[in-house]
């Protein structure tokens, strides 16, 4: 008998060491991190695994044809509408280039944490795809524009006469020493703050513009017996995320600005402040924060367990896909205090250097800038266009009035999102925040900040 | 002689693919690792100028910034869990092999059973119990909490892997991950012990009653020092599973509020990964395999010197 269990696991390990071999070609290092919305990982994991072997297929094939009519394209677009978002434009680029193949190379992952590791090892061993998806503004920067990775797309913008339909905040975010460096497909809006429309009308509130309002409104919710404020920081950028936002509320727009060019001191008393109303602000957080993720917080608002959330606004495409109506089941408003600012984030797609179909990648950023373009991914994406010019009717209520502050608003780059500094001060940014929603020591934090600053080579 | 030295050459030439992959894939590359530890490479750009300890001093001074304070959590973190994780599995996973043994109906169920979390992955493992452990509000008890309401255990209830409470350096919040890889791999230790209580002649234990010994004693004076190797693979076995832990953790609980979760596996990957911090992550990855080294080592040179005695 123990013969026999022997065997048995011996031939087990034999059979899981050929796994490994197979297995280790088409699944790059991939681990299923921070995942967006759990339910859906079982799904991700099979598509990405279907896509991995088409994408396999589709290399052999193509190997025998000539190289100029393939079109690689890098995202950690895998599910839901972003996936359909992306294939709409892939429709509408095989339209325009029928003799082209387009080659997904997608990863799955919330927030592309799997996705930058791939990228990262396939531009250090110099086999760039031929254009990837990258947040718009310093991620994209300080990571792969000051290594020189990358061409510069200004002359995309020029020939396209795109320099007067994009805002000039997000051509400035997209630049760095006189040239643009990629090309924006979307926007999404950070500082919005969703609510129950039901909640508040039983405890007769309106939407809190100021912080006064905001805690005056979770006084009178927690006395009601509902959480005011839902948080979900199992992913810990949620929570930098929420105090981006009352950052951006506290200090405004100029001096939140100036956090990440050095020109606003990181140990002023404005900064104490903004910590002190984040601290407050914790007080009326579910419990459970830590082990949510930011979905299930938006759940807690749509179930009535919790009154408010502070997040993107992929949240309205979260609510339209569970079937919630916008301005009657919830509403929305600027994240306290920042009324005519709108933070933004930008998906964007670059133009490495040494591209394989360099003709090819152009031809796609022309298609991901345009009009026609953006109108195929947007409305299935849940996002507006990053040009002002977008088909109106194309989009719900509230993209509609997301559309009208991007024309008009002040705009100012997203920390968690990776528009306003350097991959690196953001991920140390975040070990602050791990820190501070527990202990609350704002005087640690605050410390700790400037110095995430001055590591940065931001701060003095 | 001509033959014997034939055949020495014909064995080298046999070994030499394995020594030669071996040697650049591991050895290299943990050399290629060391180097990077060494240098300034901050930054997507590859950057080999010399650092010096820079990097290993970040890791271990406690001034400025959270990195320090950060790993020190992360070092604390692998000793409890590996601790607890392994005297569960060796404790739990002999039970169920000596229970086994006792020739019960059914046993090749049970044994399949008690064996099957093994065939799962870590990921799969640490998504479901922390749907399992995920705490809820006082209002609305999920997972293990809404259970215990269920049955008016709510004195109970807890705050489980969010709980930022700890004895001395332990934080509470690992016991819920303790559990969940000792739930994965005790069936591996008790595999190793069923096949070791199987290999035990009858002769032995017949021996020991014959001289008057009770069950207990048998288990206690003829049994249990025989089992001593078995312990010894699974204790090396999974200790370096636990000291490298990684998807489990990642999956189930990420970095934990004030790092309460967090293991120098998750340091590494998202400061190399995320932050860019390539000599920083390099040096974190040297000093696991040091860990791991420290506990494999010891190993190999005593069973390597047992070999030759024998």
């Amino acid at each position: 008998m123990s013969k026999r269990l022997l065997w048995l696991l011996s031939l087990l390990v034999i059979l899981s060491l050929i796994l490994v071999a197979c297995g280790g070609e088409a699944e790059a290092p991939v681990e299923e991190a921070e995942p967006a919305a759990e339910e859906e990982m079982a799904e991700e994991e099979m598509a990405e695994e279907e896509m991995a072997d088409e994408e396999m297929a589709e290399e052999e094939m193509a190997e025998e044809e000539a190289m100029g009519e393939q079109l690689e394209i890098f995202s950690w677009w895998t599910a839901g509408g972003e996936a359909d978002g992306l294939n709409a434009m892939y429709e509408v680029f095989r339209e325009r280039h029928p003799d082209v193949e387009i080659i997904n190379a997608t990863v799955a992952g919330g927030a592309g944490s799997n996705a930058k590791a791939v990228l990262a090892t396939r531009m250090q061993s110099g086999d760039p795809p031929d254009s990837f998806q990258v947040h718009a503004g310093h991620e994209l920067i300080d990571t792969w524009v000051v290594a020189d990775k990358m061409e510069p797309v200004t002359f995309i913008f020029e020939e396209n006469g795109w320099m007067d339909v994009y805002p000039e905040d997000v051509i400035s975010i997209l630049s760095y020493e006189g040239d643009i460096w990629s090309v924006p497909v979307n926007i999404h809006r950070s500082n919005v703050l969703w609510y129950n429309k039901a909640i508040f009308e039983e405890n007769d509130l309106s939407a809190p513009a100021t912080f006064d309002d905001f805690f005056a409104a979770a006084d009178t919710l927690q006395g009601a017996g509902v959480t005011p404020l839902a948080l979900g920081d199992n992913g810990i950028w949620a929570a930098t995320h929420l105090m981006e936002d009352v950052l951006l509320g506290v200090l405004g727009p100029d001096a939140y600005r100036g956090l990440w060019t050095g020109e606003t001191d990181w140990n002023s008393a404005e900064v104490t402040e903004a910590l002190e109303t984040f601290a407050r602000m914790m007080e009326y957080v579910n419990e459970d924060h830590a082990a949510l993720s930011w979905d299930q917080a938006a759940q807690l608002v749509a179930d009535g367990d919790a009154a408010m959330t502070i997040m993107g606004d992929w949240v309205e495409g979260y609510y339209v896909s569970i079937d919630l109506t916008p301005d009657v089941e919830f509403g929305w408003a600027p994240s306290p205090g920042t009324e005519g600012v709108f933070m933004m984030l930008s998906d964007s797609f670059g133009l490495p250097q040494g591209a394989p179909h360099r003709d090819n990648a152009v031809a796609w950023l022309e298609l991901a800038g345009s009009k026609e373009g953006q109108d195929a991914f947007n409305p299935l994406k849940g996002s507006i266009p990053a040009r002002t010019d977008g088909d109106r009717s194309l989009y719900d209520a509230y993209l509609q009035s997301a559309m009208d502050d991007f024309a008009n608003n002040i705009i100012t780059p997203s920390l968690a999102h990776g528009a306003a500094a350097s991959e690196g001060w953001v991920t140390a940014f975040n070990d602050v925040m791990t820190l501070f929603v527990s202990d609350l020591d704002v005087a640690a934090a605050q410390q700790s900040m400037a110095q995430a600053c001055a590591d940065a080579g931001v701060c003095q | 002689m001509s033959h014997a030295r034939r055949e020495r050459w014909l064995s080298f030439l046999l070994v030499l693919p394995s020594m030669l992959l071996v040697g650049v894939f591991v050895y290299g590359f943990i050399g290629w690792t060391a180097t990077v530890s060494l240098s300034q490479w901050d930054g997507i750009e590859p950057n080999y100028a010399w650092a010096g300890l820079k990097s290993y001093r970040q890791l271990f001074t406690t001034v400025g910034g959270v990195t320090a304070r950060r790993f020190e959590t992360d070092l604390w973190n692998t000793l409890f869990f590996t601790i607890f994780f392994l005297l569960l599995c060796v404790g739990a996973g002999l039970l169920l092999a000596i229970l086994l043994d006792q020739r019960v109906k059914g046993e090749g169920i049970f044994r399949t059973i008690y064996l099957f979390p093994m065939a799962l992955s870590f990921v799969v493992t640490g998504v479901v119990w922390q749907w399992i452990f995920a705490p809820g509000t006082t209002t609305r008890p999920r997972g293990v909490n809404a259970l215990l309401e269920a049955v008016n255990l709510d004195a109970l209830q807890w705050r489980w892997f969010t709980s930022t409470e700890s004895i001395g350096p332990f934080h509470l919040a690992l016991i819920p991950v303790i559990v969940a890889a000792a739930w994965q791999l005790t069936g591996y230790t008790m595999a190793m012990y069923l096949a070791g209580l199987r290999g035990i002649p009858e002769e032995l234990r017949e021996a020991a009653r014959v001289d008057g010994a009770t069950e207990s004693q048998i288990y206690r004076h003829v049994i249990m020092p025989l089992m001593r190797p078995i312990t010894l693979s699974a204790l090396i076995i999974l200790g370096h599973i636990s000291l490298k832990i990684f998807d489990l953790i990642y999956t189930m609980t990420g970095k934990g509020p004030a790092f309460v979760t967090d293991v120098p596996g998750i340091f590494m990957f998202e400061t190399t990964f995320q932050g860019n911090h390539y000599a920083l992550g390099a040096a974190i990855s040297i000093i696991m395999l040091i860990m791991v080294a420290l506990v494999i080592v010891p190993y190999l040179w005593y069973s390597l010197r047992r070999e030759v005695q024998l």
